[in-house]
């Protein structure tokens, strides 16, 4: 039995219930560290939004989990889990590169940035391309598919990076570093009108493109012919069979969408912040980006919140590391995978609780309605 | 190349395999009951660190694998309670199982220990030795088969042992007892087996918690077996290798063997050939032997090599009402 259950509860109570879960079991992990929990969450909080670099670097990280959870999104939206977004992220990358390295030294930022769009956006969709005609044409499971061409990406980008895009002199696995051609400005100027600065943190216009793909992504799930078939064959593939809705097409268009915003994850720290690309820059942003789809509804608004709570936890796991020598950075990995178990794959645990409970409301109020007229 | 080079190859082909002949076979139960599991890989790691801890600290092997095995089992329970009561999705129950073992492992390995997520180096009794199988010298003057069997017979330590024991023995489980028709049953078709009236959940339950035991072993076997102590991401995606393998094999016991030989031989050859020209081909690049295991579950699912179909219910929760 499925019970319907008010939209505030479904897209705020349930989600917000299963979070503090997950932070409770975290907190459980920091005690056993030997630290105060509640400490380590006044740390996080203030690392996260206490200064204004803390919220430039929440901001940074956001975007990257705002693209992959576009990524991820648009793919659920058409029944198709992508755990890809990160190997699409990381060729995506190449795109991004090829027009810095080829352009930075010629023409202004702006007039780099779309080709680096353009670039990131065609080869992600282009990594996306073979398991969603995989997918389409041959039913090969996307789930497996999708995680065999991350490890294929990684080994791919590790023989590029060695033998194709390093400069002689250095020893790391990285491009040479982009002339201001190819680097994407500072939001500075947003964060000095508010009386702050950046303070270095690296928070720049690849938050705006990241928002717009927001806006571009609801209108596409919502507002168009595309969308709509998009959405019938994630909710029926059967019933899109019968409305005369060619599958291969969709499940193809909607997963080289699904890379091409994976692949735009790589211009925030190519272009935005290190100015040149080094060996595993997505850093796991690309599996983020399917616990920000999850917490988000698959949702853009829903989405920028859930990455915003990501990039606060990146952040602010990052100071606390700073502030309580016993906590590493890893405590983020952790925190990260206890939201993906509870909001995740626990779901559904608190529901039949919940279900009992606004079964018996309902109940309660149509019989006293039911009173009123007798 | 001459025999002994030979030798030299097959025998590390044994020693990498074995992580992932167990971590496979691990996910072949599980997978065969219709609970998928990309998490194998985090069990292991969980599994590696907790044996690695355990040997440390009580100075025995034994305790280290009794370790290993309990927290890859408690990590298994997670996922059986995820995706079979709680009916969550089981790719996002892996994933997630994944990134705590990542977190987790190196947290509490610089909480314990303090060496950067280290665990102390181990001494020869706090691991699994080779095991020297009897009668070396009797055979040592048979041309071929005597150099053989003390080379790549013999000279193993016994999880690597255990692990290619287990291959049979999975087989019988699985095709010839009731225990293994029941966990086929409701990996194709749980309603039927519900309808028979035998529970669904208890016998996902015990097939999840076997791939947990499995993987703890397969972790032991890389931190107090292959190595000395345990490092940061030591898995190194040896359990995703493992899930292709399974994919690759069709989800047959034997099938799964040989898979994981071919996958461990060209991860051997691959550390052979680094840097080394290949005549008529030049040097091969690392990264195309690595990148070769999944290269090659991608054909297979693309239905290039013969078609792998996975169990029917694989993925799907059972709910009893409809």
């Amino acid at each position: 039995m499925k019970f319907e259950f008010p939209n505030w509860v479904e897209y705020g109570l349930i989600p917000f219930l299963n979070l503090v879960t997950a932070f409770l079991v975290a907190g459980l992990v920091v005690l056993i560290v030997g630290e105060n929990p509640l400490d380590a969450a006044y740390f996080m909080v203030r690392g996260a939004f206490g200064y204004g670099g803390g919220i430039g670097y929440t901001l940074f990280y956001a975007t990257n989990f705002i693209f992959t959870g576009l990524s991820v999104a648009v793919a659920i939206h058409c029944g198709l889990f992508n755990i890809g977004s990160e190997g699409q992220a990381y060729i995506g990358g190449i795109g991004v590169a090829t027009a810095c390295l080829a352009l930075d030294r010629y023409i202004p930022w702006y007039f780099t940035f779309p080709m680096a769009i353009a670039g990131a956006a065609i080869f992600g969709a282009a990594w996306a391309l073979i398991p969603a005609l995989l997918q389409a044409k041959r039913g090969s499971h996307i789930v497996i598919t999708t995680i065999m061409f991350n490890f294929i990406a990684s080994a791919l980008m590790v023989y590029l990076l060695r033998d194709v895009f390093k400069p002689e002199k250095t020893q790391n696995l990285e491009t040479r570093t982009f002339e201001t051609g190819g680097q994407i400005p500072k939001l500075d100027w947003v964060f000095e009108l508010f009386g702050t600065g950046l303070q270095g943190a690296p928070l720049n216009y690849s938050f705006v493109l990241a928002l717009v793909c927001c806006f571009l992504v609801w209108l596409l799930i919502w507002r168009t012919k595309l969308g709509f078939d998009i959405r019938t064959m994630g909710t029926s593939p059967s019933a899109a069979q019968y409305a005369g809705i060619n599958q291969t097409k969709v499940i193809v268009i909607a997963m080289l969408i699904s890379g091409a915003m994976a692949g735009m994850m790589a211009i925030n720290p190519i272009m935005g912040d290190q100015a040149r690309m080094a060996e595993g820059f997505p850093g796991g942003a690309g599996f983020v980006g399917i616990a920000v789809a999850l917490m988000g509804r698959n949702h853009p608004i829903g989405i920028i919140l859930a990455a915003i709570l990501f990039g606060a936890l990146w952040q602010g796991g990052a100071d606390l590391a700073f502030d309580m020598p016993n906590i590493t950075r890893d405590i983020i990995v952790v925190i990260q995978g206890l939201v993906i178990l509870f909001a995740g794959a626990l779901d559904h645990v608190y529901r039949p609780f919940l279900a009992k409970l606004f079964e018996n409301k309902t109940d309660n109020a149509t019989s006293n309605l039911a009173g009123e007229d007798t | 190349m001459d025999l002994s080079t030979v030798l030299q190859i097959l025998d590390s082909t044994v020693r990498l395999s074995t992580p992932l002949l167990l971590a496979a076979l691990a996910g072949l139960y599980s997978e065969r009951a219709g609970v998928f599991d990309i998490g194998l890989e985090g069990k292991m790691l969980g599994g590696a660190f907790g044996a690695a801890a355990a040997a440390a600290v009580f100075g025995s092997a034994w305790a280290g694998l009794l370790a290993g095995i309990g927290v890859a089992l408690a990590m298994s329970l997670v996922h059986a309670f995820a995706s079979i009561t709680a009916k969550g999705n089981q790719i996002v129950s892996g994933v997630s199982i994944n990134f705590i073992a990542a977190g987790l492992t190196v947290l509490l390995g610089q909480t314990w220990f303090n060496r950067g997520g280290r665990t102390p180096q181990l001494s020869s009794d706090e691991r699994f030795s080779s095991i020297t199988l009897p009668g070396v010298e009797l055979v040592a003057d048979i041309p071929f088969f005597g150099p053989v069997y003390r080379e790549l017979i013999s000279g193993h330590n016994l999880l690597v042992y255990v692990a290619f024991l287990m291959v049979p023995i999975t087989w019988w489980i699985i095709f010839k007892t009731r225990f293994g028709l029941r966990l086929r049953a409701v990996g194709e078709n749980p309603a039927a087996v519900d309808t028979a009236g035998i529970s669904v959940v208890w016998a996902r339950y015990r097939a999840v918690m076997i791939c947990g035991i499995l993987c703890g072993v397969a972790g032991t076997y890389l931190s107090i077996g292959l190595s000395a102590g345990f490092a940061q991401n030591m898995t190194a995606g040896k359990g995703f290798i493992a899930l292709a393998a399974l994919i690759f094999a069709k989800w047959k016991p034997l099938n799964v063997m040989w898979t994981c030989l071919l996958f461990g031989f060209l991860d051997a050859v691959a550390i052979r050939l680094q840097g080394v020209s290949v005549p008529g081909i030049g040097t091969v690049p690392v990264e195309l032997m690595q990148a070769l295991p999944y290269i090659l579950t991608v054909v297979l699912l693309a239905g290039f090599i013969g078609k792998a179909i996975p169990p029917k219910a694989g993925g799907v929760p059972y709910s009893k009402e409809r």
